[in-house]
């Protein structure tokens, strides 16, 4: 068999380019996690079903285990370790849904949790304030083998909560400066 | 001890690396290592065939491929069949499969050959090429077929049965025959699986220079996997460290070792000298790994006017696959559980523990529990209805009282050990259940539904579970001269929470702040001796020897404490790291003691400069005392004499629907009693995990293998794990603590709680809604509907 | 699970990748790959090459008309269900465009997936081929030859068979509008939320007055490829009529008796909804 064709491909990864040289059958799970090295984006099924794998494309929840890296050029990618905020510090703060998931005891073994973070932190952007049907729509096409759900649903409603508050904040901070 | 964190709801601390996506599960090990290879294997497309012959030729020339491996290629221990991991008497016809299959297969997915190469799709076109010549043979497939045993699965087992067990207590034929009333049943379950949102995992590295084989697995056994790593590779235990990093999911399947991969993959890494890494897929996971449930019951049952259990005698056959490398756990459990909060008088049992080619069955969380509760509450639900008495009757009438504990069943449990139970309170478990689920407003819903042209139903199904068995699990604690406290115990973590539930145990019996405590899992370097996590036992086992051994620091902080302060031992405290003499100024940090505790020759920083031999002891005695050793540490093990017995009771309130057959969850309640609470928040957690799992074995999951042996539904689009869409919208949760007194915490596992009563609970529900018996588990829409046919045709009523 | 190799072409003009696809009898175009993928992955599909149309421009549109003959609904190649569902003005020309889509898989699948992709796998058990057949649409396609459209009663061959050719490239379907005292409806029954449907139904219904002039079901699941049934002549009993033509069939999640019965207990119902919904539209003004 003869040696395999490689395609230079770069990819828009958390505001980073990453340089690589993949197959075109390599998916793009793999490349973020084998040629990127982000491996917080878990692999559970390999055909779609899971939602482990669920990275950001241009802001939309997309499986990456359904993309081929070479397919993923022209896209902004967002995974799991991009959605921490910067507040200085190396490791960054915890987003309003990574909060809520701590708070609520959103997950339990942690490997399907990368892709409810980013479906739902999608998810609140579109709708910010969910109602409990609205919040358990959100993570609908997401397999959690652990949690019974019941927790992720309140870190979603909880997330929303978070995210008020910051907003009220600045909101307030926007007001005094106005004073 | 100041702020108690025993029985609070701490947060996680392993969610920081989780949330931020830095968790290390097997796949994401030397994912930077150029070096790193990676395996794929060729399984068994046939359920039951002769290997004719093995054609590798094709496959070193696919460019990239390392290696390939087939049973031709093992030697010594490797060429012998796996362990047979927990033998038993009962089983005269013990089975287990080869690494590489050796000239037979005996289930689609069985292991074939093994291909390393750069990376998994090279390996796995390597793998497309290896061409086998088989003879095929007529697959056994299911329970009916293994037991009409027309044909057999292995030649030399007659009639496919591995073993046959029977114990009894009285004489239940006799007490039957005698009983006022007499019931029949014929219970099925169907097969399903723990489906871990990760599958299995290995990665092996051998470090030529030190001679020494690191193997990290997603196991819930390190120490298991290390052993027989050493076993079969002819290594000295002490050349190999198996450690278990975060695990994606367990709920049994992981306990099973060592899987072929778990063997082969040290092997490549050895041969190759290069790191080899396997990452099973997830069809692999349905085909290859284990599944479990599958049982049919036959059940007479004797009984008085009361309901009471005057005899009972059921047999059962097993479905255990095509090998058994378990042995007889999860029948024997089915078989000594099914009990529950019940005490029959007289009890017999007996089951056959059958082959079919099929996947090999070892336990799911439950392990065999599910079956057992489905037999007995579809016993007792019947008894109710034969003599129209209220099904939450029937059971008080039947309950051991809490009086009555320690309780023997003279019966033997899967740990070798008598069947008593320690403590319980099952009256009150029914008490709370009723109000929660509102048993008794019930009647008044139902009518209020049917005024709409709604069916609805209720169900309740009461268990107990034998948690934390033997043989044992051990702690090491370290206080360092910083403060911070390094723990470490053998069995593994998979998502339960045991760096934050143990270190509260830490934090609370040493007194040091919780931020200050590191626990560590499943690394035999740390902690050679474990057991592993199953069968609910990690608080339990591990949660009691890390208490144990953090007394024995403490007791050994206080005495060198006691000797800086020179104050008497009984009147110091430890609060937050420091020991102090209560009620006075007097104190030192547990960093200082332990530097104390260490008499040193150089000083490396400040604090170990006050420990050098100038600064401390008494020139005239030896530095360390002959009944001492250097170090503030404490080590100890937990045994107990026999498992704690946990309870609980489920009840549900379903819907079906007169047209489409479809179940609805309309209210779903739990009363639940594992002793006293470390963390209520992971408990909870474990609880709804249950449940939900639950759900999907008793309405969605299922193994549908068709006639020859085929799983058809070996992926997630069509073996049917619930979305949240699937499960209850709220799990109504109370909790009774009644207190273990065979352990210091007085604690009870919780791990398996949720999943035990499902199958029994909504059938329960399902048959109180339509009117007919359900005696088969799962049950899908479509079945449903089969079944209305059939009971409309044979009833007048229509 | 992982795909076999491949070429790759990532074409920038649709000229370029008509050239290319009719150049290599192995090949297979990509643009969602929300069912190509995974079929690539498990390697029950192998092609020679991929050609990858997601930077062709030009073909993630959804367009609506109003007037003409060509009132309805035009959806590029490369515009994804979410596109589509997200779009008013195709939910108000042709609403069964909108009901459908909801139960198209999950939304992270609708983000990529494309909705003329779906069409063209030709699944028996998906949505969107079975309202196009009931919608009387049809589906523009493009080659080195030319460009043709093929109506919807003649674009599926079987399971899994569309009648494109092998060089052909599919860039727009056509969902043609909702007359003025139509309607629609769209039920179905799956086993899990988001699952593909064990029986799914669609209605068409026109009306004048109080009388249904015209009622046709469009079914999902129920036999190997999408099909559609004029039940006007038997408005008394549509189930009967439907399962006359259909050929249900056991699998692992119903039996084929279960699935015709679905079939008994959404027929009727759906169809009451879609001549609801006739009814209701029928009062309203067209929209400008």
């Amino acid at each position: 068999m003869t040696t395999e064709q490689l395609h230079d491909v770069r990819l828009h990864v958390n505001g980073s380019v990453h340089e690589v040289q993949v197959p075109a059958r390599r998916l793009l799970s793999d490349a973020l996690r084998h040629d990127c090295g982000l491996t917080g984006t878990h692999v559970g099924c390999e055909h779609g079903v899971c939602g482990a794998c669920t990275i950001l494309v241009d802001g939309a929840p997309v499986r990456s285990c359904l993309m081929l890296a070479v397919s993923a050029v022209d896209s902004e990618i967002t995974t799991v370790e991009g959605l921490t905020e910067d507040d200085g510090t190396p490791q960054g703060r915890l987003s309003p849904v990574q909060q809520a998931f701590s708070d609520c005891h959103g997950l339990q073994c942690g490997f399907c949790t990368p892709g409810f973070l980013t479906t739902i932190t999608a998810g609140l952007r579109d709708n910010p304030d969910p109602s409990e049907e609205e919040a358990r729509e959100m993570i609908a096409g997401n397999l959690c083998r652990c949690t019974g759900y019941q927790n992720i649903v309140k870190s979603v409603l909880r997330a929303a909560e978070i995210q008020g508050e910051i907003q009220g904040e600045i909101q307030g901070e926007i007001e005094r400066e106005r004073g | 001890m100041t702020t108690k964190l025993f029985g609070t709801k701490v947060p996680r601390v392993e969610d920081q690396r989780f949330l931020r996506g830095q968790g290390r599960y097997v796949d994401d090990l030397l994912h930077d290592d150029p070096r790193l290879l990676h395996a794929a294997v060729l399984r068994s497309p046939h359920a039951h065939a002769r290997i004719v012959d093995i054609d590798v030729a094709d496959v070193l020339d696919v460019d990239g491929v390392l290696a390939v491996w087939t049973y031709d290629d093992l030697t010594g221990p490797m060429a012998e069949p796996l362990p047979l991991l927990i033998p038993h008497p009962a089983l005269t016809h013990g089975r287990t499969q080869y690494a590489l299959a050796k000239d037979e297969v005996n289930y689609v997915g069985e292991a074939i050959a093994f291909v390393v190469a750069v990376d998994r799709y090279v390996a796995e076109d390597a793998v497309a090429r290896i061409r086998v010549d088989y003879e095929q043979l007529k697959p056994v497939v299911g329970i009916a077929a293994a037991r009409a045993a027309q044909r057999t699965v292995h030649d030399d087992v007659p009639d496919n049965v591995g073993a046959r067990l029977e114990q009894e207590n009285g004489d239940a034929r006799a007490a039957i025959a005698a009983a006022p009333h007499a019931l029949v049943l014929d219970l099925d379950i169907e097969r399903s699986a723990c489906t871990p949102m990760e599958g299995r995992g290995t990665v092996a590295r051998w470090d030529p220079d030190t001679s020494r084989l690191t193997v990290w697995s997603s196991t819930q056994t390190s120490t298991g996997v290390r052993g027989c790593v050493a076993a079969k590779l002819g290594l000295d235990l002490a050349k190999v460290d198996v450690i278990t990093p975060d695990v994606g999911g367990g709920f049994g399947v992981k306990v099973v070792h060592p899987w072929p991969e778990e063997l082969l993959v040290p092997l490549a890494a050895m041969t190759l000298g290069r790191p080899v890494k396997f990452t099973e897929d997830r069809r692999e996971h349905f085909i290859s790994s284990a599944h479990e449930r599958a049982q049919q019951h036959h059940v007479e049952v004797g009984f008085d006017d009361e309901g009471r259990l005057l005899g009972l005698d059921v047999e059962f056959w097993h479905d255990h696959g095509a090998y058994t490398p378990y042995g007889l756990i999860v029948p024997i459990i089915t078989s000594t559980q099914l009990l529950g909060p019940y005490k029959p008088q007289n009890y017999r049992v007996v089951f056959s523990s059958l082959y079919t080619n099929t996947v090999i069955v070892t336990p799911y969380r439950g392990a065999g529990r599910p079956q057992g509760c489905f037999v007995m509450e579809r016993t007792m639900d019947a008894i109710a209805a034969y003599l129209g008495k209220d099904r939450t009757e029937v059971r008080s009438a039947n309950f051991i009282q809490p009086d009555e504990f320690p309780y023997e069943h003279g019966l033997v449990f899967q740990d070798g050990r008598e069947l008593t139970y320690d403590s319980g309170d099952y009256p009150a478990s029914l008490a709370k259940l009723k109000e929660l689920v509102g048993w008794d407003e019930f009647e008044d819903f139902r009518a209020e539904m049917a005024a709409q042209g709604r069916k609805v139903g209720i169900g309740l199904a009461c268990y107990v579970e034998g948690t934390g068995v033997g043989p044992y699990e051990g702690a090491h604690v370290h206080i360092e001269t910083s403060g911070k406290v390094k723990v470490a115990t053998g069995l593994t973590t998979q998502g339960q929470g045991h760096q934050t539930a143990f270190a509260q145990i830490v934090a609370d019996t040493l007194g040091v702040r919780f931020e200050d405590v590191e626990i560590t899992t499943g690394d035999t370097r740390k902690m050679p001796y474990a057991v592993g996590t199953f069968a609910s036992r990690a608080a339990v086992m591990s949660g009691s020897a890390i208490h144990l051994a953090s007394l024995r620091a403490k007791e050994k902080a206080l005495r060198i404490a006691a000797e800086a302060l020179e104050a008497s031992e009984d009147d110091l405290e430890i609060v937050d790291g420091v020991v102090s003499v209560k009620g006075t100024d007097a104190k030192i940090d547990l960093g200082t003691v332990a530097v104390l505790s260490n008499p040193l020759r150089y000083a490396f920083d400040e604090a170990s400069k006050a420990a050098t031999q100038f600064s401390v002891g008494d020139p005239g005695k030896p530095p360390v005392d002959e009944d001492d050793e250097p170090g503030l540490e404490g080590k100890d093990f937990y045994s107990p004499p026999r498992s704690t017995f946990a309870s609980g009771m489920h009840a549900v309130i379903v819907e079906t629907d007169p047209d489409t057959a479809e179940i609805t969850i309309l209210k779903y309640a739990v009363v639940h009693d594992c002793g006293h609470l470390i963390n209520p928040m992971i408990v909870e957690g474990q609880i709804h995990g249950g449940v939900a799992q639950g759900v999907g074995g008793a309405l969605y999951e299922r193994m549908a293998y068709d006639e020859s042996g085929q799983l058809l539904n070996a992926s997630f689009m069509d073996f049917l794990m619930p979305y949240v869409t699937e499960v209850p919208t709220s799990i109504e949760i109370d909790h009774l603590e009644t207190p273990s007194p065979l352990n210091p915490l007085g604690i009870k596992g919780a791990g398996e709680a949720g999943v035990i009563p499902s199958a029994a609970v909504f059938a329960a529900a399902i048959e109180d809604a339509e009117g007919f018996p359900i005696t088969a588990m799962p049950i899908s829409p479509s079945e449903l509907y089969a079944l209305r046919l059939e009971h409309a045709d044979n009833s007048f009523a229509g | 699970m992982k795909p076999a190799p491949f070429a790759y072409l990532r074409p920038a003009t649709l000229e370029e990748a008509l050239a290319a696809l009719a150049g290599e009898q192995g090949a297979k175009v990509l643009a969602g790959g929300q069912s190509l993928v995974p079929l690539l992955s498990m390697r029950l599909a192998a092609p020679s090459m991929l050609i990858d149309i997601n930077a062709l421009p030009d073909l993630g549109h959804v367009t609506t008309s109003h007037e003409g003959d060509a009132t309805g609904v035009r959806v590029g190649a490369l515009a994804r269900h979410a596109h589509v569902l997200a779009s008013d003005e195709a939910a108000e020309v042709q609403p069964l465009v909108r009901m459908a889509l909801s139960h198209v898989a999950h939304p992270t699948i609708r983000n990529r997936g494309t909705t003329v992709g779906s069409l063209v796998h030709a699944d028996a058990a998906a949505e969107m081929p079975m309202v196009l057949r009931l919608l009387e649409g049809s589906v523009d396609v493009a080659s080195v030859r030319g460009r043709r459209t093929i109506p919807a009663a003649e674009l599926f061959a079987g399971p899994l068979e569309s009648t494109l050719a092998h060089d052909e490239i599919a860039v727009e379907a056509f969902f043609p509008a909702l007359a003025p005292g139509a309607g629609v409806a769209f039920e179905e029954i799956a086993r899990r939320h988001g699952d593909y449907a064990l029986v799914g139904v669609a209605a068409h219904v026109e009306t004048d007055g109080d009388t249904v002039t015209r009622a046709r079901l469009g079914y999902l699941s129920v036999s190997d490829v999408p099909v559609v049934v004029d039940v006007t002549a038997a408005l008394d009993d549509p189930a009967s009529a439907a399962l006359a033509e259909l050929e249900p069939v056991d699998d692992i999640h119903a039996t084929a008796d279960y699935r015709a019965h679905l079939v008994r207990v959404l027929t009727p119902r759906v169809l009451a909804a879609a001549t609801d919904h006739a009814r209701s539209r029928a009062g309203e003004a067209i929209p400008s």
